[in-house]
Order: structure tokens, then C-alpha cells, then sequence
């Protein structure tokens, strides 16, 4: 079996009596997109920010790439290679999306300690982030501040820092949230080829792109995994159908 | 040329035109006038590195102020006594030494002050290095040795190598070569990479992090180099009156380079020297007429707070444009 890049086993986090994440395993191989889907407050956030190491877990190990990242902060898990967009767009809202990209593109070189070459003249950076840019369809908006940028073009742009990153593997928190039909199939489309480049771990409530997208689904309920397996056997499971899926037919 | 180019240019011919002229026509008042907004101007702008850039509202820069004048004082005292300082080592009068042990003194205050103070943020960043400051203060008031409450006298102000540092109009282009040179360096870091994670640490630190940058070593940097610069100017500050005080130090020094840097514009080029021109004109012109001229001063803020949020450049050049 192909080793996973991402391996999360017996995840534990309590928040007073409540156990936000209960037992959690979970694993994301190369080349899949691995759909989170459960109920609200379900316990996905929670999941995602202890992967990303701003929520810390009581118990469990959180592997990346081969690594123990569980007690790493959040930039060390970003240098590893774990790239992530935000539920709600999370950017330098007064930079430019050239600008941007352009931070994580000399994150990843590992030199920002340079104090006096004027990055946006360094083709160093601006290349390779115009690169990104042009990827993700942003080429044309490169100059516009994140905050003039539309819903969709900030979700666009999220995706083209973690590439930047040169991320080994993507986790997206729900990024068809707020995007209209148009542009729902357009990431779809998008997010279809990023598994090539490296695995995804797709948290979102948009059925038909999970559907679409998935290799594998997750059913996350109260804090637990109920079921994991692919499309079918998730549309059929009767336990995700009175838990989860029921509500929607 | 942006618009806001062509005010910062003017702003700079004017700074230096006024004392020459100043000195035309045998008014050396308006020479020392000039010096001081210079010199206010090169420790705002010390403080607009972080404040500006990195969005750390310190309210205790005073204490790298004046930290970087009783350098200048007590290097001078000792140059002029003859006495050794330190390790055998003696004072001295020479402004490049001076300025490179009162900048590199204020650094490692501002590296002891940051690494503790950047764990906290928002009221609590601003209460921990007043409260740093005010330590500082107390202990050069505590400290009899080189005057205590009284301060320290410069009997001769510091030498320049080949300028004579006596006559106001030299002094004055020394302080105002030093602010050029530090607004250029401003400028460096604000284009440079190290700018655009400080600048984007302030925007928004979970994004920084999540590209795998950690914001506090960044802010920590910029800390450091922000005391520098202000130190420097403190060690100009002490050669211009040729006295330091605790005073230097005071949370007053310190709320006065925040004024100065929003009356100008935060993170503006030449917010600072905007900001120390009104200052000074407003303090020279009203406090001719009255006492309560802080007053007045209150007034102008309280209008540039509410009405011109870029500060005085703002106002005149409009929002600033990140490329």
C-alpha cells in the first residue's frame, strides 16, 4: 500500500464536556481528494485547526509526509508543506493578489530576512507567483488589492498561495462556500486536476462537487467518523443516511 | 510622479530651505527649529517601522530615545573628563562613534524589550512597553552618577569629523543628511521582503503563519531596528541641547512620536517629517500666544483622527496604494 501524506490517528479534543473530536482517524493517500462532509458542529473546524496546529489535541498523532507534526505551531506545518485555504477568506487584504502570492512564493525560498531588494522589481518572486496567478485564472486581477477582489476571486486566490507554497498536500475548508453555480463548477473543474499535483482534503457542503470530486468520503457526526469509503458505498450507508444525508433528499 | 512623491519632495526642499535661508538673513532660531523637527522626524520614523509597518502601537519608545541620549551624554561626559567608562575604555566625542553605540545600545534595549512585550498584543502590547519605558525612566532618575533627576550637561557638543558641529547650520544638515539617509532606509525596508511579511503581519498574522512565516520573529526584527533609528535620533537630540534629562524618557516622549507619526500619516514615507513640522510649527506659533497651546494641539488631532485618517499626507495626496 502507497504510504499516506497525511495520517491522523485516534484524534482527542475536549472542550469542557463537550468532545469536539472523539477518536478521530483519518488518512489522506496521494493523488485522492478525500471529502470531510458532516452535520454543523460535527467537529470539522475543530479537525482542521488541530491538522493545522492552531487548535492543540489532548490525545492522538497527527503524521505529515512522514513527519510527527502534532506539537509543531502552525508556520513550522506550513513550512512542511501543508497548504490551506480558509472557510472565510483569509488574506493581506491591502496587498495586491501579485502581492500575496509573492509572500508565500519567498516563504518558501525561506528569505524574508532580506531588508533591502525591493521584492516587486525581484523576478525572483514575481515570476513564479504571475505563474500561480495565470494557474488559478487571476493573471489579469494580479494588480488589484485582496479587497476589491469578488467572493470568488479571494477562494481563487487562496488556492494560488497554497500552490505557491508548493504544498504536499491542500487542505480546503469548504471552498465552494458563497460561490455561485458558475464558479462552483469552474473550482470543480480546477480542483479535479489539483489532485495531481498533490492529494486534497476537502471539507465541504456542496453535495454535488463532494460527489463529483471524491475518491473517498468521511462522515463526521458529533465528533466521530461514522463511516469512510467511496461515493457509493457512502450514498448507501444507512447510518450517513439518518445521520446526515436524510435531511437533504 | 505620484502625487504623493512630489509633497514628499517638497517637504525635503523645505526643511532644508528654511534654515539656509534662515541662516541668510542671521536668524539662527529658525536653524534650531529646523533641527528639532529633523530630529523628531528621524525617531518617528524610528517608531513608524514598527508602528507604521508592523501596526506595534509602542507607547515606550521614549526609553529608546533616551536611551540613545544618555548615550551620546555619557560618552561625552567621559570623553571630556577624561575618566574611563568601561573595561578601561574611554568616552568620547566623536558623533559616528557616538551614534553607532547609542543606535546599537537602543537595539539591544528594543530585542530585551520586544521579545517580551510581542508575546502580547492590542492594550496589553501598549501597557507592557510603557511599562518597560517607564522603568527605564525611573532607573536614570534613581541614578545619581550621571545626574539622576537633574540630567546631564554636554559642556561642548559632539565633533563631526570636518564640520564644525558648533555652528547651528552645520549640525543642522548633519541631522538633516542622517534623516534623509534613514527615510532611504525606511523606504529599502519597506519594498524589501522582510517589509512585505511585516506589512502583512499587521494585515492579517494567521495568514502570514499559515504560509509558513512566523509573524513574531519578523515583528521582533522590526522592533529592534525601529529602536535603533529612534535611538539614534535621541543621541542627535542630546548634541542639540547639549543636555540629557529623564525627561528623554518620559511616556509624554513617548506619546509624542505617536502624535507625530498620526498627525503625519502612519506608514507614510514622510508621515513623520509632516507630522514634526506641524508639531513644532504649532507648538512655535501658539505657544508664543498661549500657554494651553496642547490644547489646540488636542483640536488638530482629534480633527485629523476623525476627518484624515492618512494624516496630514493623507489628506493632501489621498490613500495609500500598496503595488
Amino acid at each position: 500500500m502507497v504510504e499516506p501524506v497525511l495520517e491522523i490517528t485516534n484524534l482527542v479534543k475536549s472542550f469542557g464536556a463537550l468532545r469536539a473530536t472523539d477518536g478521530v482517524t483519518l488518512d489522506l493517500r496521494p493523488g485522492e481528494i478525500h471529502a470531510l462532509i458532516g452535520p454543523n458542529g460535527a467537529g470539522k473546524s475543530t479537525l482542521i485547526h488541530q491538522i493545522c496546529g492552531t487548535v492543540r489535541q489532548d490525545s492522538g498523532t497527527i503524521h505529515f509526509a512522514g513527519q510527527d507534526i502534532g506539537s509543531l505551531g502552525v508556520a513550522e506545518r506550513a513550512q512542511r508543506g501543508l497548504g490551506r485555504t480558509f472557510q472565510v477568506s483569509s488574506l493581506a487584504h491591502e496587498f495586491s493578489a501579485l502581492r500575496n502570492v509573492m509572500l508565500a512564493v519567498q516563504a518558501r525560498q525561506g528569505s524574508s530576512f532580506r531588508f533591502f531588494k525591493p521584492a516587486l522589481l525581484d523576478r525572483s518572486l514575481t515570476d513564479p507567483a504571475m505563474a500561480v496567478l495565470d494557474r488559478v485564472g487571476l493573471a489579469e486581477r494580479a494588480r488589484i488589492p485582496a479587497y476589491e477582489l469578488s467572493h470568488g476571486e479571494r477562494r481563487q486566490l487562496e488556492i494560488a498561495i497554497a500552490l505557491a507554497l508548493g504544498s504536499k498536500a491542500f487542505l480546503l475548508d469548504e471552498p465552494m462556500a458563497g460561490m455561485g453555480p458558475d464558479g462552483s463548477k469552474t473550482l470543480t473543474g480546477f480542483l479535479d486536476r489539483l489532485r495531481q499535483e498533490a492529494p486534497i482534503l476537502l471539507v465541504e457542503h456542496d453535495m454535488d462537487a463532494v460527489f463529483a470530486l471524491a475518491d473517498r468520503i468521511s462522515v463526521l457526526v458529533y465528533g466521530r467518523i461514522i463511516a469512510t469509503g467511496g461515493v457509493e458505498d457512502i450514498r448507501r450507508d444507512p447510518a450517513v443516511r439518518s445521520a446526515y444525508l436524510g435531511d437533504h433528499d | 510622479m505620484s502625487r504623493e512623491t512630489v509633497v514628499n519632495l517638497i517637504l525635503a526642499v523645505l526643511l532644508l530651505a528654511v534654515p539656509l535661508l534662515a541662516n541668510a538673513v542671521g536668524q539662527p532660531f529658525y536653524i534650531t527649529l529646523a533641527t528639532r523637527i529633523a530630529i523628531l522626524a528621524l525617531a518617528a520614523t524610528g517608531l513608524n517601522l514598527a508602528l507604521g509597518l508592523g501596526g506595534l502601537v509602542s507607547f515606550g519608545h521614549a526609553a529608546f530615545f533616551g536611551i540613545g541620549g544618555y548615550a551620546a551624554g555619557i560618552l561625552a561626559t567621559h570623553g571630556f573628563s577624561g575618566d574611563p567608562l568601561i573595561f578601561g575604555l574611554s568616552g568620547t566625542n566623536l558623533m559616528p562613534v557616538i551614534w553607532l553605540v547609542a543606535a546599537v545600545t537602543a537595539g539591544l534595549a528594543g530585542l530585551a524589550i520586544g521579545a517580551i512585550s510581542l508575546r502580547t498584543s492590542g492594550v496589553y502590547f501598549i501597557m507592557i512597553t510603557l511599562a518597560f519605558a517607564q522603568m527605564v525612566y525611573y532607573f536614570a532618575v534613581s541614578w545619581p552618577a550621571y545626574g539622576g533627576e537633574d540630567g546631564l550637561s554636554i559642556l561642548v557638543r559632539n565633533q563631526f569629523p570636518g564640520v564644525n558641529s558648533m555652528r547651528p547650520l552645520s549640525f543642522f544638515l548633519i541631522c538633516y543628511v542622517v534623516l534623509l539617509v534613514s527615510i532611504g532606509l525606511f523606504a529599502l525596508i519597506r519594498a524589501s521582503r522582510f517589509g512585505s511579511a511585516l506589512q502583512a503581519a499587521r494585515q492579517n498574522p494567521v495568514r502570514v503563519a499559515t504560509v509558513g512565516i512566523r509573524p513574531f520573529r519578523i515583528r521582533l526584527t522590526a522592533f529592534a531596528i525601529s529602536a535603533m533609528m529612534t535611538g539614534l535620533a535621541g543621541a542627535l537630540f542630546a548634541d542639540l541641547n547639549r543636555f540629557v534629562s529623564p525627561s528623554m524618557l518620559s511616556w509624554h516622549m513617548s506619546g509624542e512620536l505617536i502624535v507625530l507619526i498620526i498627525l503625519g500619516g502612519t506608514g507614510r514615507l514622510f508621515g513623520p517629517l509632516a507630522g514634526a513640522a506641524l508639531y513644532v510649527i504649532i507648538e512655535y506659533a501658539l505657544g508664543g500666544i498661549t500657554e494651553r497651546w496642547q490644547f489646540f494641539l488636542g483640536l488638530i488631532l482629534l480633527g485629523v483622527v476623525l476627518f484624515a485618517r492618512g494624516g496630514l499626507l493623507g489628506f493632501v495626496t489621498g490613500k495609500a496604494r500598496h503595488g
